[in-house]
């Protein structure tokens, strides 16, 4: 494998043929001052020094690499997860929320803008506004705010104003339209905190490189118990924890595999598109009107994804299959209850996958290494409406 | 110079541009010439895309009125045969219908149907190139947009290469009314005028004929969507609206 897989982007931010920049002008010279300030800061040690004790004494990294004994011993695999449940808010999407909101602050900017879907981004944006003390604005589809009541109410508690949108499929896809729209009435003093490897250049490289520290880690953890991972499986929605893992292991011989959900599996479905700001793979219709994803999981509810995936995809370099709800839910019960691990309903792809595949795709006696990247409290209450659903259905 | 320059050039006084989405409902290029006979001086016809990021509330609403009767860039070419107007026809809509139509094979309907401009909402400079080449290959203009917020050199540029006339954004903002006139309206109205001899037509937030008559002190001309998308909603009469605007703006 070649160490380029994963490489920075071109000047105008294109991964092989994918990402660009495609919003409109009143926006273009923000995402211009972005790449600016995240270039500068990313190569200044101090910077990364003060993101680096954040992410140490603020959120609790590194978080762990466990190894499943249990689950291995039933699938015949070596089963080693990596524990970005641990964070501080229960996601992994606080690392890259704390990157950008130093940036903001370098920048001088008062105020955090985010979309999201499950509600794990915009807690952990709400959370670190909090910290930095920066206002804080969060935009979240109906169907969302429903499905995730609690998560609604943690961003209000810590000071944040939650949006409901009502346009469109009323989820992710739509809260990233009304973000847009409200940034670019407020861009003068407001930081748009992307929450995945989405948008106009620079977010998916930036947002990547905030989330390498997954796989950065975890490479290191994996050498220190003396494996080398096989697979490296992650969820995909837009992609962010998979983006971040995979550049731990982008130059290894690992096989990587991004899981979509099956209502929004952009790759499998193979048209190029244009969306929120970057070209990539995309669900639309012959005339490329956008498609709404359809998924259990509201992170996941979401019709594209990642260009650098895309990218990815093209050479090779990952694959992107996908699993269904109802393999989805199955995989949340087997490791609660043969680890003791509850992954939110977007991580419980990736177990669904790796549950799957043994002895298919993924041969006994491989080492595979999991994204666990979040917890599943905020979906207990979702995952009991369907788990008792499914049992009146038989 | 672009016939479309020429054209806006020639207009004796200042430009009157409405904006409709094409397939709102059935009557749609009725509204088209409606808005012709009562003095536009162009037409823009929007072509509805289901994630339209810089379209407020009424605009937005159209495109999901046109999108729900099944309207596709197809269905708004073919209803555009039967358009019996003289002024030039401008299309705005979002790249990505555009990108799966094809780009030669999109620039090629456009030109068959009498389109002579294009104003791509969410095609920056950077990325218009390959667009713009099979555009002007079939003889159709890609008009760019100035927003408030574009620097001077940046400004420039986009002037020098926009083709028919410069779409300049009134307000930082989505497309919709206001309460007020944006002071940013004339200010990026001047600063486009101050660098390029092309038309000037300031457009987003224009939302009365007394904010159209303001702003032509400073642009060549004004384009205006959501009063009448917002007109076309209420269904009251888009002639009597482009009347109100067209007497804004006769000439003295």
């Amino acid at each position: 494998m070649t160490t380029s897989a994963m490489a920075p982007p071109s000047g105008r931010g294109f991964f092989g043929g994918f990402g660009g920049r495609f919003v409109p002008e009143p926006l273009m010279p923000a995402c211009l001052e972005l790449e600016v300030a995240f270039r500068t800061a990313w190569a200044d040690p101090g910077f990364r020094a003060d993101l680096a004790a954040l992410l140490r004494d603020y959120t609790g990294r590194p978080t762990p690499v466990t190894e499943c004994h249990r689950l291995s011993e039933n699938l015949g695999v070596r089963v080693l997860v990596k524990r970005e449940d641990l964070n501080h808010t229960g996601s992994h999407k606080i690392n890259n929320v704390l990157g950008q909101a130093l940036l903001a602050r370098c920048m001088g900017k008062r105020r955090l803008l985010a979309e999201t879907g499950a509600g794990q981004h915009g807690v952990a944006t709400a959370t670190v506004a909090a910290l930095l003390g920066l206002d804080c604005v969060v935009y979240m589809g109906e169907v969302d705010v429903e499905r995730q009541r609690l998560n609604v109410f943690r961003m209000e508690l810590l000071g944040a104003t939650v949006v409901p949108v009502s346009s469109g499929s009323r989820t992710l896809k739509d809260s990233v339209n009304e973000a847009l729209r409200h940034w670019v009435a407020t861009v003068e003093d407001t930081h748009y905190c992307m929450g995945s490897v989405l948008g106009p250049h620079p977010y998916p490289w930036m947002v990547r490189e905030f989330q390498r520290v997954i796989g950065d880690e975890a490479r290191h953890q994996c050498a220190e118990l003396g494996a080398a991972p096989t697979h490296v499986v992650a969820c995909v929605g837009g992609g962010s924890n998979a983006a971040g893992i995979f550049a731990g292991f982008a130059d290894t011989d690992a096989e990587l595999v991004g899981v979509e959900a099956a209502g929004g599996a952009a790759v499998g479905g193979n048209l190029v598109g244009v969306v929120h700001g970057s070209k990539s793979m995309l669900l639309q219709d012959s005339y490329g009107q956008v498609l709404e994803a359809e998924s259990v999981s509201a992170g996941l509810d979401y019709p594209g994804i990642g260009p650098e995936h895309a990218h990815l995809a093209e050479i090779g370099r990952a694959t992107y299959p996908s699993v269904t709800d109802d393999e989805v839910l199955d995989a949340v019960r087997v490791v609660s209850q043969t680890e003791g691990l509850i992954p939110a309903l977007e991580s419980a792809h990736a177990f669904a996958y790796l549950l799957r595949e043994v002895g298919r795709s993924i041969p006994r006696g491989s080492t595979v290494l999991v994204n666990l990247s979040g917890r599943g409290d905020k979906d207990m209450e979702q995952i009991s409406d369907l788990l008792s659903q499914r049992k009146e259905a038989q | 110079m672009t016939v479309l320059e020429a054209t806006l050039n020639a207009v004796p006084h200042p430009i009157l541009v409405p904006y409709i989405t094409g397939g709102v409902d059935e009557h749609w290029l009725d509204y088209v010439h409606e808005a012709v006979d009562a003095g536009a001086d162009a037409v823009e016809i929007g072509i509805p895309f289901s994630d339209p990021v810089i379209d407020g509330p009424v605009i937005q609403a159209a495109s999901v009125r046109a999108l729900e009767r099944g309207t596709t860039p197809d269905t708004i070419f073919r209803d555009l045969d039967r358009y019996r107007g003289s002024v030039p026809l401008v299309v705005m809509t979002y790249y990505n219908l555009v990108h799966r139509y094809g780009h030669e094979a999109f620039a090629q309907r456009l030109a068959n149907s009498g389109v002579t401009g294009v104003v791509l909402a969410d095609l920056p400079v950077e990325e218009a190139t390959e667009w713009t080449q099979a555009a002007d290959a079939a003889g159709v203009v890609t008009v760019l947009i100035a927003a408030p917020s574009t620097p001077d050199d940046r400004l420039q540029h986009i002037c020098d290469q926009s083709r028919g006339f410069v779409y300049a954004m009134g307000v930082m903002g989505v497309t919709g009314e206001r309460a007020t006139l944006a002071d940013s309206a004339s200010v990026i109205a001047k600063r486009a005028k101050a660098a390029t001899g092309k038309p000037v037509l300031v457009g987003v937030g224009v939302s009365t004929p007394e904010n159209a008559a303001t702003l032509v002190t400073a642009a060549d001309g004004v384009i205006i969507g959501a009063p009448v998308m917002r007109r076309i909603a209420a269904g009251g009469s888009v002639a009597a609206l482009i009347s109100e605007f067209r007497t804004a703006l006769a000439p003295a």
